[in-house]
């Protein structure tokens, strides 16, 4: 149906993609894999006239056809989802879905009840409880890309792309997405599909391209193909997919949270994470986890409860004291709270370590490199904005800028999405080594795989409330997966 | 960079309007005309070095020229009550600071934006200006004092002096320190800032004081230089100082520009300005060309992009 030939596409000195060929057919789910700048989103942008090749075409029921942007591109029936949210904040939500095709009344104006009913049609095919009348603005990324979703299915397209949809969701969600996609192919369209789990791509898809360093490696039907096959492809080389965490003894007491409480968002939430223990928050999106994290190191406030950082009390509010505490948060959203993406790579990284005086640029410098090499970040060089990352690559900036702080307790939230099979194993290593040396963990995931192998105790939220507290032996997938959806156990 | 290739430009602007003013205009290359020159845009400078450091935070202060007629005010009256002038300086910077200190207010505590703000205290400094002195012109200043601004160390005028030690710290506050650092980066994205441990709220007010205390010292510049304390002192400098920023490559979005870029983009425009006074250019050209500057500075960055996405075919 669509197809690229021969494709081939630089950015400056950087080759993304090298003589690139694939063929998406009617009725079928094809899987692209690849570690992260192989050039999975710049072939996704090449589909949606974002981008235009360099050498190589493109085909459309076999003709060639030039997508001068991405308005040629949804014409021809392309529906694609960004691996980045880019949704309007001062917009409600269904104004964000139907964007440029609101439904109309008589002289053109805007039917906001057809709009409304619409958007809450695709909510329900895709089970989110979103109002389509708030606004986009600070929608946790997981609901934003649920937003991006609705919007890509709303088009009603022969060709849907999707740039890892999955990965800030969990389990159900990710289900529901699959649903829908599943009956788009069986109604005779083509699906591409991006994702670093390959659960997924085994779930979803029928065959599969692997991209190393922009070059097609192969494409294989996934039933004739193992797990351990794909990652081969991917990185050439063997590898345990999964790293599972030393175990180590806990020491004392680094975070304590007492009844934690914010009006409507979350409740009564009390846990400890000890040194050198990694403890898992599980739940379905918007269960209230990355809540309870921005309320722990102050970024949100918080309306009852306390906070103890190695038994010192820590002050509603404050990042700044929280830093000082010895508290570090790796947030979500990488692009609006991670990252300062007009700025270089090591100012990112230094961001975190800055004093008031005078810097040493040498030092600087010399702290992000090895950063940058121990999380083999892949770059050009490190005064590139971070914009011209892939966005694994960012990821791998953002946990680079706060491991560089040595905290005592970290949070991380969602820490490997859009990281690559070789480096989750490369971060699960390093957060256990570092839980090793004495690091507390608090670690948000919707990857039950992750959370099942890395965390020495699982904490499950429910709507806003702690429900379960698993030791390591005791968390299995059913466990977490009926704590976290409210079922009894 | 395109940055860093922008600022470059305006140096060689500079440069080569220097070099066809000295070959093509009568008296612009003697001695007295470059200090009087450089002594001319003394107070444009000094703000314009704060202002970089507030529009690098993606905020704006328009209202330093009406600080600075409100500090001229306060000279006015209290020497006039007969108060000694060093006794004044003080309170002239301190009025400057507080004028800084409500913008900052406003702003962080608030959450106003910082144009509608600084808009409104544009007209509530002037108008406080005009309360406190009234139409009168203070003139009968300490010789000693006005003197002193108007002094030349060899070729070069004091003033210039102190501009050059001012620029030069801000240059290294901006580039060199990690304050500097945070400015940059709250200016190109707030919420990382903040998530980053950077106290933002804190920052930024105390921009807008250094901001309002610079206004208050270009106020005793202005005031002995010209010797006469007037409350429409500095009238309309607000927008020669965003200009040279802007043109300086500046972005008005914040996180981005340079202090080298900003002081190249003053003498820029004011050689331009001197250049064409000396040529007997009408006074409506002199505005028309620094406008022209202005816009080419502010469409530049994006003709360059849209050249570059141009396909290579
Ligand atoms: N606009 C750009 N300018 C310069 N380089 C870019 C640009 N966009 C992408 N690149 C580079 O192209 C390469 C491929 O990037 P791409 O985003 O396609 O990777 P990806 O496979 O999607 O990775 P990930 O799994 O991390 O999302 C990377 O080296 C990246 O740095
Ligand atoms: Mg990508």
């Amino acid at each position: 149906m669509l197809a690229l030939r021969e494709v081939s596409k630089s950015f400056g000195a950087v080759r993304a993609l090298r003589g690139v060929s694939l063929d998406l057919a009617p009725g079928e789910a094809h899987a692209l894999a690849g570690e992260n700048g192989a050039g999975k989103s710049t072939l996704v942008k090449i589909l949606s006239g974002v981008h235009r090749p360099d050498e190589g075409a493109l085909l459309l029921d076999g003709e060639p056809v030039e997508f001068h942007g991405p308005a040629d591109a949804r014409a021809a029936g392309v529906a694609v989802i960004y691996q980045e949210p880019a949704l309007f904040p001062d917009l409600s939500v269904a104004e964000n879905v139907f964007m440029g095709r609101h439904p109309r009344r008589s002289f053109g104006r805007v039917d906001r009840r057809a709009m409304r009913t619409r958007a809450l049609d695709l909510f329900s095919r895709l089970g989110v409880p979103l109002d389509p009348a708030r606004p986009a603005r600070g929608l946790s990324i997981a609901d934003q890309q649920l937003v991006e979703i609705a919007k890509a299915l709303s088009r009603d397209a022969r060709v849907l792309v999707m740039d890892e949809p999955t990965a800030a969701l969990s389990g159900p969600e990710v289900e529901r997405l699959f649903g829908v996609a599943r009956s788009l192919r069986d109604q005779g369209r083509a699906v591409l599909f991006v994702s670093h789990r390959l659960d997924e791509m085994f779930a979803l898809c029928e065959r599969v391209t692997t991209l190393r360093d922009g070059a097609v490696v192969a494409t294989d039907v996934l039933a004739d193909i193992t797990p351990d096959d794909l990652v081969r492809r991917m990185v050439g080389r063997d590898l345990a997919a999964l790293f599972p965490k030393q175990p180590t003894v806990p020491g004392e007491v680094a975070l304590k949270v007492d009844r934690l409480t914010r009006e409507g968002v979350f409740t009564d939430v009390s846990f400890e994470v000890r040194a050198g223990e990694i403890v898992a928050l599980a739940g379905l999106v918007g269960a209230g986890r990355s809540e309870v994290a921005r309320a722990v190191f102050g970024v949100d406030r918080r309306d009852a409860g306390s906070v103890h950082v190695a038994g010192r009390p820590l002050r509603a509010g404050s990042p700044t004291e929280a830093m000082a505490a010895g508290v570090a948060l790796v947030p979500e959203d990488r692009r609006q709270q991670g990252l300062v993406m007009d700025l270089s790579i090591e100012r990112n990284i230094g961001l975190t370590t800055l004093k008031w005086g005078l810097l040493s640029r040498a030092a600087e410098r010399a702290r992000a490199t090895d950063w940058a090499i121990r999380l083999q970040v892949r770059y050009a060089g490190l005064t590139d904005a971070v914009t011209v990352l892939s966005g694994g690559n960012q990821q791998k900036v953002v946990l680079a800028k706060w491991l560089a702080r040595k905290p005592r307790v970290l949070i991380v939230d969602e820490p490997t999405r859009g990281i690559d099979v070789g480096t989750k194993a490369e971060v699960h290593r390093l957060l256990s080594e570092l839980a090793a040396e004495g690091l507390a963990v608090l670690m948000i995931s919707s990857e039950l795989p992750e959370v099942l192998g890395m965390a020495d105790r699982v904490l499950v939220m429910h709507e806003g409330r702690l429900v379960a507290d698993l030791p390591r032996a005791e968390a299995t997938e059913e466990r977490v997966v009926a704590a976290a959806t409210g079922r009894p156990a | 960079m395109r940055v860093d290739r922008w600022e470059t430009l305006v140096v060689a602007l500079l440069a080569a309007v220097t070099v066809a003013a000295s070959l093509g205009v009568d008296g612009f290359a003697n001695g007295s005309n470059v200090a009087f020159l450089l002594l001319d845009v003394t107070e444009i400078a000094l703000m314009a070095l704060t202002m970089t450091l507030v529009i690098v935070a993606a905020e704006i202060d328009l209202s330093v020229a009406s600080t600075l007629g409100l500090c001229c005010a306060v000279l006015g009256r209290l020497w006039t009550a007969g108060l000694p002038i060093e006794a004044i300086m003080p309170i002239c910077l301190v009025t400057g600071a507080l004028a800084g200190a409500l913008n900052g207010l406003l702003v962080t505590r608030l959450g106003l934006p910082s144009l509608a703000v600084t808009i409104g205290t544009f007209a509530l400094y002037r108008g406080l200006a005009y309360v406190i002195l009234g139409d009168q012109a203070v003139a009968d200043l300490p010789p000693a004092y006005t003197g002193l601004a108007t002094q030349s160390l060899g070729p070069i005028p004091l003033l210039t002096l102190l501009v050059v030690v001012l620029a030069v710290a801000a240059g290294i506050l901006l580039h060199a320190t990690g304050l500097g650092r945070a400015v940059t980066a709250l200016g190109a994205n707030e919420e990382a800032a903040y998530f980053a441990g950077i106290r933002v709220k804190r920052i930024k007010f105390w921009l807008f004081v250094a901001s309002g205390t610079m206004a208050g010292l270009a106020a005793l510049v202005f005031t002995f230089r010209y010797a006469s304390a007037r409350a429409d002192n500095g009238v309309g400098l607000e927008l020669a100082v965003v200009a040279a920023v802007l043109l300086g490559g500046v972005s008005i979005f914040g996180g981005r520009g340079t202090l080298a870029g900003v002081v190249a983009a003053v003498l820029l425009l004011a050689v331009v300005r001197n250049a064409l006074i000396l040529a007997d250019v009408a006074n409506e050209v002199l505005n028309f060309v620094t406008g022209l500057l202005l816009v080419a500075s502010v469409l530049a960055p994006n003709l360059k992009v849209r050249l570059e996405r141009k396909p290579v075919q």
